[in-house]
């Protein structure tokens, strides 16, 4: 359909009538993307480049990028987001898969009874919205319910309660268990399908080599399923580095106790928006934003690139 | 099969952990709609306990709908919901064809183009998409929320749509050409009807972020009267804190249409998560 196609009408074998129903089937949704998603994503990395000064967007190249990083303030307030995003992300990865995988192996052990309930009501609390997960936890963990306390004493640890969300040394550890307790159902819906998908001719093929039980699961399935569990990683990295509705429910844009649940989202929201006394600051809400970008997008071509190239898929 | 039979203290084991774990997932959804609708010395006197005849109050949902305007709030949220969601599968659907069915350059770069989204979170943007839509006059209004949610949408369901469209026979197709129906008539008539399931799992899945999306209702429609379920119930917690009846009670209203729908489709759901896995 290139131009010369329509500049020689003689030629009836290479022309073809231009296919407008491929541009009409397209349009929608390429615009309403284009325009709502990636120009905006564009804009907001190109305003991280400019600055308010004198009432006029400036042109200051990194400037944005080196008070982030050189401010003391800002660079306090960003490595600090940084950390906990990590630990954030940490948390996840060694409770939630972990959980995940033996979910999942026990579900899928062939004529267990109930697998449907159980499937069922272990995947509800991931349709929850945050506000009403992290209102509920912060009702059951709050000393003044006394609902935390008094399950401990259940089981004859009641002196080892503590109001967790109040203190900073263990805030950021219960938010995350927080949203491990309700994100545990992807993993375990994913691997549960890995693992149904394991063809039976593999399984009888390895109990004949007298592989079962433990040394099956380590040895068969587990390489097996590592592809789903890859997958898993990359979707709870994308989920936790732009996080944001847990910790603003749980403890607020302040993200306290002392900033110590503080991560980037709600660093952004804080920066852009502005709270209390602290004006919004479009710039540098770019700039976050920016490195948020670069981050998610470093973590994603790390899994794309290195990890999924390298990983052995297996036919069957 | 020849597949060596579970012990039953083993299989008993996996039902006592299994078990455990269950609760551990649905005992903070009970015990908030248990205590919802109790006294307020019943709730902090016997958490644990069910209500009774004594203990049973509805002075928590009283003060709800009497303070919060709740039902306009689920209004919005299944207004902003529903007309998404159709967008998304409309257009999803729309580019998922074209680009399963007809070969034609930049096929591929459109392909990778629009999958973008599925890992770039669109919050990242929501600087610029905030001044778009100060600039369109769209902050606080439904469409502004609608637009952003049909975007989010669209790469996951354009993604796994154009799947399951290469699954659709050609020889259909052709043979609807032969009789000389339009692509259009198609794509609407044959191909649409043949992909209903896979847009059922679509559908359920572009539902749950948006029904509890907080970010962009508190950043572009905070207005008392485009607020959602979930930033209304996040707003009135907020100012209720210290009143427990009435905070129980709007988490369990707010608990309750997930509950429902959850309910009717779980099935569906859990059939698109584990794609035709379940045996």
């Amino acid at each position: 359909m290139s131009a010369t196609d329509h500049s020689d009408p003689d030629l009836p074998t290479i022309k073809r009538p231009f296919r407008w129903h491929i541009v009409v089937f397209l349009a929608p949704a390429v615009i309403v993307y284009s325009a709502i998603m990636i120009l905006p994503l564009i804009e907001t990395l190109r305003l991280s480049l400019f600055n308010t000064v004198e009432g006029q967007s400036v042109f200051v190249g990194l400037g944005n990028f080196s008070t982030l990083f050189g401010d003391d303030r800002w660079a306090a307030s960003f490595w600090n987001a940084l950390k906990n995003n990590l630990i954030f992300f940490a948390i996840h990865m060694v409770v939630q898969n972990p959980i995940g995988v033996a979910l999942a192996a026990m579900l899928s052990i062939p004529k267990l009874r109930f697998v449907s309930f159980y499937r069922t009501a272990i995947f509800l609390p991931t349709l929850l919205s945050f506000v009403i997960v992290g209102f509920i936890w912060k009702l059951i963990l709050s000393p003044l319910w006394g609902v935390a306390p008094w399950m401990m004493d259940l089981v004859g640890l009641k002196a080892l309660f503590s109001p967790w969300l109040g203190k900073p040394g263990s805030a950021l550890i219960a938010v995350s268990l927080i949203s491990v307790w309700q994100y545990v159902g992807i993993p375990m819906m994913l691997i549960y399908a890995a693992l149904l998908n394991i063809p039976d001719e593999v399984i009888e093929a390895a109990e004949c080599d007298g592989i079962t039980g433990w040394s099956q699961f380590w040895k068969i399935k587990l390489p097996l399923i590592l592809p789903a569990i890859g997958i898993i990683s990359i979707l709870t990295f994308v989920g936790n580095f732009n996080a944001f509705d847990l910790i603003y429910t749980v403890q607020g844009a302040l993200a306290g106790p002392d900033g110590s649940t503080d991560i980037l989202g709600t660093l952004l929201y804080r920066t852009f928006f502005g709270f209390q006394l602290q004006l919004g600051d479009r710039s540098m809400g770019a700039t976050i934003a920016t490195v948020m970008f670069l981050i998610i997008l470093a973590g994603v071509s790390f899994y794309l690139f290195i990890i999924q190239r390298r990983m052995r898929r297996y036919q069957f | 099969m020849a597949k060596a039979t579970q012990s039953p203290i083993r299989s008993g084991f996996v039902h006592l952990a299994l078990i455990a774990y269950t609760l551990i997932a649905l005992f903070p959804v009970f015990l908030t709609i248990i205590n919802s609708f109790k006294a307020k010395n019943a709730i902090f006197r016997e958490p644990m306990a069910v209500p009774t005849p004594s203990t049973f109050s509805l002075v928590g949902y009283e003060t709800v709908l009497k303070q919060g305007d709740f039902l306009l709030y689920f209004q919005n949220s299944f207004v902003v919901t529903v007309v998404s969601i159709f967008f998304v599968l409309l257009f999803g659907a729309m580019a998922a064809f074209a680009l399963s069915e007809y070969r034609f350059r930049g096929n591929t770069a459109m392909g990778l183009y629009l999958a973008i989204g599925i890992m770039i979170p669109i919050r990242l943007g929501t600087v610029a998409i905030l001044q778009g839509m100060v600039a369109a006059n769209l902050v606080n209004t439904l469409t502004a929320l609608i637009l952003v949610y049909t975007a989010q949408g669209l790469p996951l369901a354009i993604f796994i749509l154009s799947e399951f469209m290469r699954t659709v026979s050609d020889d259909l197709k052709n043979a609807g050409r032969i009789d000389g129906l339009s692509e259009y008539a198609i794509f609407f008539r044959l191909v649409l009807p043949l992909v209903r399931p896979a847009m059922a799992t679509v559908a359920v899945f572009t539902m749950i972020p948006i029904w509890n999306d907080l970010w962009f209702p508190l950043i572009l429609a905070p207005g008392e009267s485009t607020k959602t379920v979930t930033l209304g119930s996040q707003m009135f917690i907020g100012q209720f804190v210290t009143n427990w009846n009435a905070v129980l009670a709007a988490l369990s209203l707010a608990i309750f249409p997930v509950l429902v729908l959850y309910v009717i489709f779980s099935r569906q759901l859990i059939r698109g998560i584990t794609a035709g896995a379940v045996k």
